[in-house]
């Protein structure tokens, strides 16, 4: 209920901001407010596994952003909101995205508030990126993520850049409820998740990173240490599933090598604490053929391996897999895209082949197809087994204000 | 006696054959001198897509230029329209002889992408320009072969030297009188058959010295498509620095 109202005022807020100015005469700052308006329809493919779960998820999004800057573009407040409202109560949530201030001057930057950030190169998995949780209800690929408090400095010099952050909260999983997909036996709330720190969301995370590009080589290097984004689940615990954020130190490496069509990547990561330690890799190309026969269409080909020493313990699906998966551009006026890809047990029968598919239409729409199908899932993997009736298809039209 | 004549005959075209290629590669250099010392730039432009069937789609970006007299050009460029793209990026690095540096920023998941240069026949945008029509245009990337001398204008034909272009030739117009700033440009494919001409617009002179069009129209003659790039502003007088061409930069737009 609480939720709702928040919901309204800011709906509010947003709109008498959009109106004042329109007013302002003066112009000593830009401004710009959009919004997306998304309307997404989600049908699973399968009857579902529990009973208050649906076939059908119809659902509405709204992205409001707002970004005032002045003094050159050298300062700026960058608002960008996200409002869900779906059949699965806990999927219907808000969020800021981004509410952070801004600063440049030279060659380093001063950012304070909530921010996303990304960090990373594979297309499969995203093991580096640490600083921003994951808004899980929002997309099964992980790649929705939260706004997260942050006090971030980078600065740029001849030897590569380097960005410190502090991060004074952590912010918890979104996890569906009931009658959400996605879910395990067990419905476990967001706020059930526990900490192992006693200062519980406001332990003190530190995280820094430092990426420097020569020639046709990309590295980063990154460090965090602080409760993890990932809640350590334990699926045999006596209510059947237990969670708890642990406190880890993270060390991470990015790597890309550019040379010609062929993009080299790899990604790792050691996490290490009380509680747990393991290494995990994500290692592979991208190919692309461009512009075949002179049409116009490129297709690239990726191949990229997936190992997690943390085996079934892991809250993911990738362990010992391979990915395979193929991107097709068609570079014509309306940005046609396809991204196929199967991600293969390499041990086990399961497979997850997605389909991603996106197309404007007209200047200000965008038709987006996202379809996941799980396959001949074993039973014997513990995270993924709760979704073997989970396989959808997704079609989202996308309104741009 | 006979093999004499022949012998002349044949230093002769070998002479005019190289005399062309030199006269070709001097009129480039002038071209490259004339337009040296802008130090850096930024423009905003609308591009307009035309289809065979005159259905027109428009897009809107701002480009930012850094000259380096060393290394090729450093530019950004960042795209504020159609909406779904607003606050899509680029940042390439261009190079002499090697391929270009280049990354991509994807706003919506806050990624930077490097990217690889090696597609340069391919259409930027869905446009009638490939992304070697748009890169810094440097006198190493071709040989040359002058062609003739129409009252100010020299046309100079242009063999790209990276087998990776989507052309055997290009046949470029300069004018000698106005800074040597091109005129137009023919596009022969890999058939060598006519695929594309350029022709640029309402030049104006900027700082006194450097010609910029304010209309630039490619006609692909094989798709029957079309794609004006207008420029709705220029300004000199940015001072740019290397710190405005990061990943960083990329990255706030």
């Amino acid at each position: 209920m609480m939720k709702k109202h928040i919901i309204y005022i800011l709906v509010g807020l947003f709109l008498s901001v959009a109106n004042a100015q329109n007013d302002t005469i003066v112009k000593v700052h830009n401004h710009d407010l959009e919004l997306d308006v998304e309307l997404e329809n989600r049908y699973f493919l399968e009857a579902p596994a529990f009973n208050d779960q649906k076939r059908y998820y119809p659902s509405v999004a709204l992205r409001p952003k707002y970004t005032l800057d002045w003094n050159d573009g050298d300062h700026s407040m960058n608002i960008e909101g996200f409002v869900r409202m779906d059949r699965d109560d806990e999927r219907t949530h808000f969020d800021f995205r981004e509410f952070y201030f801004h600063k440049v001057r030279g060659n380093w930057e001063l950012s304070i508030g909530l921010k996303k950030v990304f960090w990373g190169v594979t297309e499969s998995n995203h093991l580096v990126d640490i600083i921003n949780q994951t808004d899980a209800i929002e997309s099964f690929d992980g790649e929705e993520k939260l706004g997260q408090p942050m006090v971030q400095f980078s600065i740029y010099t001849n030897l590569g850049t380097l960005d410190l952050f502090y991060l004074p909260y952590h912010r918890k999983r979104t996890l569906p409820g009931a009658k959400g997909r996605f879910r395990f036996p067990i419905i476990i709330n967001t706020d059930d998740v526990l900490y192992e720190s006693a200062a519980q969301e406001w332990h003190q995370d530190v995280a820094l990173r430092y990426n420097n590009s020569f020639n046709s080589v990309d590295l980063g290097l990154s460090y965090f240490y602080g409760t993890g984004r990932e809640p350590l689940v334990q699926f045999d615990a006596p209510s059947g599933i237990s969670a708890l954020y642990p406190v880890i130190h993270q060390v991470g490496l990015d790597l890309q090598i550019t040379n010609n069509a062929f993009l080299w990547k790899l990604e790792s990561i050691y996490r290490s604490g009380e509680l747990q330690n393991f290494l995990a890799l994500t290692a592979g190309f991208e190919y692309t053929i461009g512009n075949i026969k002179s049409s116009g269409i490129d297709v690239g080909l990726i191949m990229e391996y997936l190992y997690d020493d943390r085996g079934d313990l892991a809250f993911n699906a990738l362990q010992n897999d391979c990915f395979l998966g193929s991107r097709i551009a068609f570079n014509d006026v309306q940005d046609t895209s396809i991204l196929l890809g199967v991600i293969s047990d390499l041990e086990r029968s399961s497979k997850i082949i997605g389909i991603e598919a996106s197309r404007r239409l007209g200047e200000s729409m965008k038709l987006e197809l996202e379809g996941r199908i799980f396959s001949r899932i074993d039973h014997n993997e513990l995270f993924l087994s709760n979704f073997r009736k989970d396989s959808f298809i997704g079609l989202t039209l996308i309104k741009y204000f | 006696m006979k093999n004499t004549v022949l012998t002349m005959v044949l230093l002769l075209t070998v002479y005019t054959a190289s005399q062309a290629q030199d006269r070709g590669l001097e009129i480039a250099i002038a071209a490259e001198k004339a337009d040296m010392g802008f130090k850096s730039s930024a423009s905003t432009l609308k591009m307009v897509l035309k289809n065979k069937n005159g259905q027109v789609s428009e897009r809107a970006l701002e480009v930012r230029t850094l000259e380096l007299v060393e290394d090729g050009d450093k530019s950004l460029i960042v795209f504020s329209s159609p909406k779904d793209v607003k606050g899509t990026s680029t940042l390439t690095y261009t190079h002499k002889i090697e391929p270009d540096d280049q990354w991509l920023y994807l706003p919506s998941i806050k990624r930077v992408k490097r990217i690889s240069s090696s597609n340069k026949s391919g259409p930027f945008v869905g446009s009638e320009f490939a992304y070697e029509d748009l890169s810094s245009q440097e006198v190493e990337k071709y040989t040359y072969k002058f062609l003739k001398e129409q009252n100010n204008y020299l046309v100079v034909e242009q063999y790209p030297v990276d087998p990776k272009s989507g052309y055997t030739r290009r046949v470029v117009t300069y004018n000698q009188d106005a800074g040597y700033r091109i005129e137009s440009i023919d596009f022969y494919d890999r058939k060598n058959a006519l695929l594309k001409t350029l022709t640029y617009a309402n030049y104006n002179l900027y700082k006194n010295k450097f010609w910029r069009a304010a209309e630039l129209h490619m006609v692909n003659h094989q798709s029957k498509k079309e794609t004006q790039l207008q420029f709705l502003s220029y300004d000199f007088d940015v001072n740019l620095t290397d710190d405005d061409f990061t990943q960083n930069a990329l990255k706030r737009n």
